[in-house]
């Protein structure tokens, strides 16, 4: 039913309707209202047959996820930021032994310094935990992104992460058909493991395995999410059958086929780079977008049809590989390997700095009149940067630098928009 | 597109106002997108919300920088925080504050504003009039409807039922009711100048 719904409580009810038989939950911003929401199913009876655990860290819910899963049954949970580090080991162990458990990673930045605003270090940094991440663009997609994530998990026993950016999306209320709960039951079939843990029935998963078959289990890990390349855009066109809306697979263009100059880009900006793209294209400029979905597995040759006929290409991504620059552009380069044209990195929507429409048109305008660099930092305040760099030179203690350049701009503790 | 801004202290109502008013737009068949300033959800401090109401998708995710409406929901923060940044030339501005827009110092705005597009009332009063309680978030949003026109006080009234246990929504629904019949009338907004 369409309905003007906060992100959380529309991926909550979404969520719901995949009938988890656990939910483990351990609550932290900007996360925490879908837990919350879930919480509220269960206790009302709208969600039965589940069990809702509340545990004591993430480490702990992952943990505890991990356990769920291996007893057979289908298994949520959702994290942000610290907590989604705080599962770090553990998230290997749900990758490795090939648990299906999937999970709301609602983007947040990782601190120091503190910041409860959203970008997308948090994901980024597990990009290589052997998780499925898939990246929502819109509520709508969040919570369809739900559903397919079951399906995916369950049919190739992965782990699938789906990112949806924290407050941009979790706390906007938009209009969003959640999925009917009949046509979620008839998409998404009982949960048939491909493992078990049962007493009638004992077994040993996670046996210790040395070199002599390390590399093959690992292998197959790659193998299967190779696999994901070929399901993600099958099951994404079976939800548009069965629920006549795009929503998933690897990644979408808009506006591309002929463009000079593409930007690509994960999740929430999407939009207003499509807004700006319309702004641009209605004065002659040959310019679009590609949004990737899909994370890992990695479109590489899909990514590479959809921008080798461009000129310039331009990614914009919401981390920042300190000491390098980009992580979601040297996937892009990968699969770029071999094909001349500029390559540009910008690194934007740090710590929840709003990517606007205005400087979106301005980088653009700048990139094709090859005034960018291979790397830029968006709306960066050079000149509070080289202040504090001024300030070490000159030796000394010269102090945390949150606080010194806080006080340069004039607050004493950060706020946002 | 409508894109509304609205300034309050935590604990007025100013986030729980943007989502209403973008269930009201919903339920008149069109495309709202409502959404906070986060960080500051202390009582008393400064909060923003937005809404944007459009009648085709809105894809942007960005903070409403250039307003066309503005709501504030408590006068003392016109002398700490820049309310009016940004508000576009022909801007709705409303106001909840006993005092009128000459009272408020506020007349210069006032002389440069169109003639019926800004307005002060007593919002805070209506509402413990009608709901026993001096939250203005609800009446104000009547205020609003009635002021720009751009909302059916049926719609807003819909959304504040569907949100509030039957005796809270009442209160609320009566109070804007009022608040718009208030706005919607000629000789206040004159008087609100004055």
């Amino acid at each position: 039913m369409l309905e003007q719904i906060e992100g959380s409580l529309a991926v909550a009810k979404t969520v719901a309707r995949c009938r988890p038989e656990v939910v483990c939950a351990y609550p932290i911003s900007p996360q925490t209202h879908i837990v919350e929401g879930i919480s509220d199913l269960v206790r009302t009876g709208e969600l039965d047959h589940c069990e809702y655990l509340m545990v004591e860290s993430e480490f702990a819910a992952m943990s505890a996820c991990i356990g769920s899963s291996a007893t057979g049954a289908r298994t949520y949970t959702a994290t942000a930021s610290q907590g989604l580090l705080y599962m770090a080991e553990a998230l290997y162990n749900a990758s490795g032994l090939g648990l299906p458990i999937v999970m709301t990673v609602a983007n947040r930045a990782i601190g120091a310094p503190i910041n409860i605003w959203n970008d997308h270090s948090d994901s980024m940094s597990q990009r290589d935990c052997g998780w499925v991440q898939l990246y929502a663009e819109t509520n709508q997609e969040a919570a369809d992104l739900h559903v397919q994530a079951f399906r995916l998990a369950e049919q190739i026993s992965l782990p699938v992460m789906v990112c949806m950016d924290g407050f941009i999306l979790t706390h906007a209320h938009e209009r969003v058909d959640v999925p009917d709960a009949e046509q979620v039951d008839a998409f998404l079939p009982a949960f048939e493991p491909r493992q078990l843990l049962d007493p009638a029935d004992p077994v040993t998963i996670g046996a210790m395995v040395g070199p002599e078959a390390f590399t093959e289990v690992k292998y197959l890990a790659h193998a299967k999410q190779m696999q994901a390349l070929d399901l993600i855009p099958q099951i994404a066109a079976e939800w548009s059958d069965a629920f006549g809306r795009e929503s998933g697979g690897l990644l979408r263009g808009y506006r591309i086929d002929d463009a000079e100059t593409i930007v690509v880009a994960l999740g929430s900006v999407i939009g207003t780079i499509e807004d700006t793209v319309d702004e641009m294209r209605e004065r002659g400029v040959s310019i679009g977008v590609l949004g990737l979905k899909s994370f890992r597995p990695f479109p590489l040759e899909e990514v590479r049809e959809a921008l080798g006929g461009a000129r310039r290409v331009v990614v914009l991504e919401k981390a920042l590989a300190v000491g390098v620059g980009g992580i979601v552009s040297a996937n892009v380069r990968m699969a770029l390997s071999g094909i001349q044209l500029h390559g540009h990195t910008v690194v934007a929507g740090l710590g929840g700095r709003p990517i606007t429409g205005k400087s979106l048109l301005g980088l653009f305008e700048d990139a094709i009149a090859d005034r960018l660099g291979p790397l830029t930092f968006l709306d960066l305040d050079s000149e509070r940067v080289e202040r504090e760099l001024e300030r070490m030179h000159e030796g000394g203690a010269s102090g945390p630098h949150e606080q010194n350049i806080l006080r340069d701009v004039g607050v004493v503790a950060g706020g946002s928009h | 597109m409508l894109r509304v801004r609205i300034h309050g202290r935590g604990g007025q109502g100013a986030v729980t106002a943007a989502e209403l008013l973008s269930v009201a737009a919903f339920r008149e068949g069109r495309h709202a997108q409502a959404f906070p300033t986060f960080g500051s959800e202390r009582t008393g401090a400064p909060v923003v919300s937005f809404c944007r109401i459009d009648t085709t998708e809105i894809r942007t995710h960005e903070p409403i920088a250039e307003p066309d409406g503005l709501i504030i929901l408590d006068p003392t923060l016109l002398h700490q925080v820049d309310v009016f940044g940004g508000l576009r030339p022909h801007g709705y501005i409303l106001i909840n504050s006993t005092r009128s827009i000459a009272e408020l110092g506020l007349s210069e705005l006032g002389d440069s504003h169109e003639t019926g597009r800004m307005l002060t009332m007593p919002a805070t009063d209506i509402a413990h009039e009608h709901t026993g309680r001096k939250l203005p978030n609800a009446v104000l949003l009547g205020g609003f409807a009635g002021l720009t026109g751009q909302l059916s006080i049926d719609s807003i009234e819909a959304a504040i039922s569907e949100r509030f246990p039957a005796p809270v929504a009442e209160g609320n629904c009566a109070g804007a009711r009022a608040a718009f019949e208030l706005a919607s009338t000629a000789e206040v907004q004159e008087a609100a100048r004055a």
